[in-house]
């Protein structure tokens, strides 16, 4: 019990540490630039003691339960016996990893989900948008994006395939897709991209990431562990754009199917 | 008090909503495709109540104190009319929150492993700390210099797509100057560097900005400043591995 305490505690101190920074500049504007009361202070300072006890909980909780279980298990998952290798191949065929994307896909999707900044964001589209962007469909739609995104990015390490290639053709689709997708989208869509791969997502990622670039024949941890974060934050990208369009066309045929029978 | 409690408790089961999910995963990963119990059991469970907890007072939080002065900011620089102020202001958010973002602060000791390994700096602990020392302020400066871009587009309602293809552009071309064994932990830096605070301050200052000038439209003007936050640390982490 005490253990558990003093460890909840070390956590508050590196926490508020993390979050000084941002306190400090938002204090000196405040006081120094602004010069004006805040509104609703004591509101406003519950609030940011809400989040410093909230993060404080979060990744204590994280910490203690889900990452090493979570670690342990992508290195259970990409451990050579596990993958039936002996140590003597030279080079693998990708096909024979089902579990490793299907593991990929829903851890990416299930982080996705349990994401604090994405629910801001999402919280905060509902908001401005009168309501049109659900907060579901939205994040919904960004671990869909994940979950793709980290299972081809864990096909890369396997193949060996080089980053840039994938990068940059997602760029290319990106562009074109922000061509038809619906105006009011695209920033959010762009956003959605950063917003992705934060507390939850990154430790898990990065460990199945280094599993399979150790374990892979042929594969260097150094040089081809990474990669998974920026797939996982170019996918969101697409699917987000994706949802609109959709959503628009849904809109558009509904509208369309309406129309004889109001005429 | 008893509207609090109840909103509380909605709030509470939303957040425990957004757990299934990953508590479905490795629960089906670890008992049915490794075959294995799940240890410390009680640990665990310990573990997902704090989590529990923390997301719904975090989301609470959110509610009350991040994005009301968030807004309340974009509104007051607005008010005040002082352009100069309001960049500061944007550069010291960006710079600041990076700076000692925990994640960044690992991706920079790895890229300086690699440029140790890779022998473009020697290997010995000062020489690989002054590198990753280097290399954090310049993420930061970047994303210092993302957010003052993001407000300015806010401002004179630029459309984003055109920002953002000359970000493409920027990191295409660094791919081919940069060292190859840097490119990964700089597409990789790109996702971590915005935290988990940063973000709805960001998202409200934004959002508040753009409400607060005629003309602009908050959804598609206030959305964004993340956007450029994250395309920034890529450049210059390559440009970073590609001059020293």
């Amino acid at each position: 019990m005490i253990d558990k305490m003093l460890s909840l505690w070390n956590t508050l101190l590196v926490t508020i540490w993390d979050i000084l920074p941002i306190i400090t500049i938002l204090v000196v504007s405040q006081v120094v630039l602004i010069r004006r009361p805040i509104a609703n202070l004591p509101r406003v300072l519950l609030g940011f003691f809400f989040v410093l006890i909230g993060l404080t909980f979060f990744i204590e909780g994280l910490e203690r339960a889900l990452f090493p279980l979570g670690k342990l298990m992508a290195e259970q998952l990409t451990a050579p016996a596990f993958l039936g290798l002996d140590g003597t191949e030279t080079s693998v065929n990708w096909m024979e990893f089902g579990w490793i994307y299907l593991f990929a896909a829903t851890i990416g999707f299930a982080t996705t989900i349990a994401e604090p900044s994405l629910i801001a964001v999402a919280m905060k589209a509902s908001e401005v948008s009168g309501g049109s962007i659900q907060p579901w469909g939205l994040r919904i739609a960004v671990a869909i994006g994940v979950a793709i995104g980290i299972a081809l990015g864990a096909f890369r390490i396997i193949t060996g395939t080089p980053l840039p290639y994938y990068i940059i053709t997602g760029y290319v689709f990106v562009l074109i897709q922000t061509w038809y997708a619906p105006r009011m989208i695209v920033a959010l869509a762009y956003d959605s991209g950063g917003v992705t791969t934060s507390t939850v997502t990154v430790p898990l990622v990065a460990a199945l990431g280094l599993g399979l670039s150790t374990h892979i024949p042929g594969r260097n941890p150094m040089l081809d562990g990474f990669g998974l974060i920026a797939f996982a934050s170019l996918f969101p990208m697409m699917t987000v754009m994706g949802y609109a369009q959709l959503s628009e066309w849904a809109a558009r045929r509904a509208a369309r199917a309406a129309q004889p029978a109001s005429s | 008090m008893k509207a609090l409690i109840l909103q509380f408790l909605a709030s509470l089961a939303d957040s425990f909503r957004d757990l299934v999910p990953i508590i479905a995963v490795i629960a089906f990963f670890q008992l049915i495709v490794l075959g294995q119990p799940i240890p410390n059991l009680l640990d665990m469970l310990w573990g997902m109540f704090l989590v529990l907890i923390g997301l719904t007072l975090f989301v609470q939080g959110l509610k009350l104190g991040l994005f009301p002065i968030g807004e309340s900011l974009a509104w007051d620089f607005a008010a005040k009319g002082s352009l100069i102020w309001l960049l500061i202001f944007a550069f010291a958010l960006g710079f600041g929150t990076t700076v000692a973002e925990p994640a960044l602060i690992a991706v920079a000791n790895e890229a300086a492993n690699v440029a140790a390994v890779g022998g473009w700096i020697s290997d010995d602990p000062a020489a690989r700390e002054d590198y990753a020392d280097g290399l954090r302020i310049t993420v930061a400066l970047s994303v210092g210099a993302a957010i003052v871009i993001g407000v300015l587009r806010i401002l004179k309602g630029f459309p984003i797509q055109n920002l953002i293809i000359i970000g493409y552009i920027g990191v295409v071309v660094m791919t081919f100057f940069a060292p190859p064994e840097i490119i990964g932990i700089a597409y990789d830096s790109g996702g971590v560097t915005t935290s988990t605070i940063t973000v709805p301050l960001v998202a409200a200052l934004g959002v508040g900005l753009a409400s607060s000038i005629e003309g602009r439209n908050p959804m598609i003007d206030g959305f964004g400043l993340i956007a450029f936050a994250s395309l920034t640390p890529m450049i210059f982490v390559m440009g970073y591995g590609a001059l020293l």
